[in-house]
């Protein structure tokens, strides 16, 4: 019987990240577990987004980024990402003039047949609009083709920045039913703002203000404070 | 009747160069949102290799049949090697820095014209017209040279060839993600600086294959020939809307057409005026040309 390991997948120390004038991280130091989803949480503007983009060196960041124990923070983008960290960016940024098995065959061209079946199970969908361009897809079906694409390649992690944004409820629902399926074969950082969201998925959380980490522990044991809550996220957490 | 042939044949021939000037441009911009204006430069080395060649630098090589197809070959060659270097040492150390990129392109064109000169000088030099394009054949009593269909067959299969590799292969599928979102494309572990390069040599190719057809249809090649050509292609591409292969097809025909009908219709030189007034018209109505991708 193999040992599970409890080693963080991903470690952040004292990361800081620099965008024309503004020090938007400012030596964020944080660890995604092994298993499941990891919430990263904070205000709007508090360096969440830019968090996951500089794991993935989508912008210009100093400081130590460790996947399964290999530094990465060095790294270009391409190479980042072959190492094995999957990305499915805020807004979706599907490939609009390719068709959905284009955008599917760009991430992944040859995907093992464990994954692809994953992608099957979990978006059914995607196969009946295969030859349909992406951009006339819905807000959902985009998350869909977003979230596959991270999904086919053998990823060691996924970020995935605030997939339920925009959508309607019924999706909401669809997509966290998704994420929770996701995190059993990978383990996920997430950013969302949809605190029911988090409740159902994450197992720890990290909330972020003003580029720095103010709290890291357990999703539940903060969401069942809200006055603690309500202090770091300016949000209640019923509902 | 027979003169309106002539014109509509050799209008077409001239839109046909316009486009192998121009594919190479559009295709540059769309993925990488450089306006290379070396691209003329490009086109007058590749003439040059292949003169040289045919007139005797490379063994095999010659004036006529499989000889000048070596000729042409190495001349497309020459022009992809350069494309792929210049990419290489000059534009990539620029990227997204697009003020740096223009004058490092306008430098290098004046540079590679004035070592055109220094080398072979200034004054236009004989260059080879195989016998395929030397002929005539006469449609609707009009006798037209044959270069204008050598040049209408390889600017067609060009446009074949980009849009099969831009429709079936991977690399196609990388253009055209990247033509859209290119940091998103890199977010999927693609490297997208080696489709760059990849473009550029294309781009250099087939404006080598411009120069070379261009100087057989023009009977010569001179250092300041891909200056010239470039200016109609800039306005081909704009027309056709940046970054649009068929967009830039289209809009070559058009600019073909226009100068020759207007050439001889009214005075000579009135054909340049009319191109630049039908862009002027394009912008105006449309401007993200005929494609309608403006530029970013």
């Amino acid at each position: 019987m193999r040992a599970i390991s409890t080693e963080p997948v991903l470690e952040l120390a004292d990361v800081h990240v620099r965008i024309g004038g503004s020090h938007v991280l400012q030596g964020v130091s944080l660890a995604v577990a092994p298993t499941g989803v990891t919430a990263l949480l904070g205000r709007n503007g508090v360096g969440k987004t830019t968090t996951l983009r500089a794991v993935v060196g989508l912008v210009p960041r100093t400081g130590s980024i460790r996947l399964a124990g290999d530094e990465i923070g060095r790294g270009r983008t391409p190479w980042v990402v072959r190492q094995g960290v999957g990305y499915v960016p805020e807004d979706r940024e599907v490939f609009a003039t390719l068709t959905v098995a284009e955008n599917l065959r760009l991430a992944c061209p040859d995907p093992e047949p464990e994954r692809a079946a994953l992608v099957h199970e979990l978006f059914p969908e995607l196969a009946e609009r295969s030859r349909q361009r992406a951009g006339t897809l819905s807000g959902g079906q985009q998350q869909m083709v977003a979230l596959a694409r991270a999904l086919l390649p053998p990823s060691r992690l996924l970020l995935i920045d605030e997939p339920t944004k925009g959508l309607a409820p019924r999706l909401v629902t669809e997509v966290a039913a998704a994420l929770e399926r996701v995190a059993q074969v990978t383990p996920v950082l997430l950013v969302e703002q949809n605190l029911p969201v988090v409740r159902r998925l994450a197992g720890d959380v990290v909330v972020l203000d003003a580029g720095r980490v103010v709290h890291a522990g357990r999703a539940d044991e903060l969401l069942a404070d809200a006055g603690r809550t309500r202090e770091l996220l300016g949000v209640g957490s019923k509902s | 009747m027979s003169t309106f042939v002539l014109l509509l044949a050799t209008g077409l021939g001239l839109g046909a160069l316009y486009f192998l000037v121009a594919s190479g441009l559009s295709l540059i911009y769309g993925l990488m949102g450089v306006l290379n204006f070396a691209h003329g430069a490009f086109l007058a080395a590749g003439a040059y290799a292949a003169w040289w060649a045919a007139a005797g630098g490379l063994p095999g090589a010659g004036g006529d049949g499989w000889g000048f197809v070596l000729a042409t070959a190495f001349g497309v060659a020459v022009g992809a090697v350069i494309g792929a270097s210049v990419e290489l040492l000059l534009i990539r150390p620029l990227y997204r820095r697009h003020i740096e990129q223009v004058l490092v392109t306008v430098g290098l064109g004046l540079v590679g014209v004035a070592l055109l000169r220094g080398i072979w000088g200034a004054d236009p030099l004989p260059f080879p017209r195989p016998e395929v394009a030397a002929g005539v054949t006469t449609i609707g009593g009009a006798a037209i040279p044959n270069d204008r269909f050598v040049l209408l067959v390889a600017a067609i299969a060009v446009l074949l060839g980009l849009l099969a590799l831009l429709r079936f292969t991977r690399i196609g599928l990388i253009i055209r993600a990247g033509v859209e979102n290119r940091s998103m494309v890199e977010a999927l572990g693609i490297d997208v600086r080696r489709t760059f390069t990849l473009v550029f040599a294309l781009g250099g190719a087939v404006a080598a294959l411009g120069g070379v057809l261009g100087s057989v249809y023009l009977g010569s090649v001179s250092p300041g020939q891909g200056t010239s050509l470039l200016i109609f292609a800039f306005i081909v591409v704009v027309i056709g809307g940046l970054g649009s292969l068929t967009g830039s097809a289209v809009a070559a025909v058009v600019v073909g057409l226009v100068q020759q009908l207007a050439n001889y219709y009214t005075a000579s030189g009135v054909g340049d005026l009319s191109v630049v007034l039908l862009l002027a018209l394009v912008l105006l109505v449309r401007p993200g040309g005929l494609s309608g991708r403006a530029a970013a």
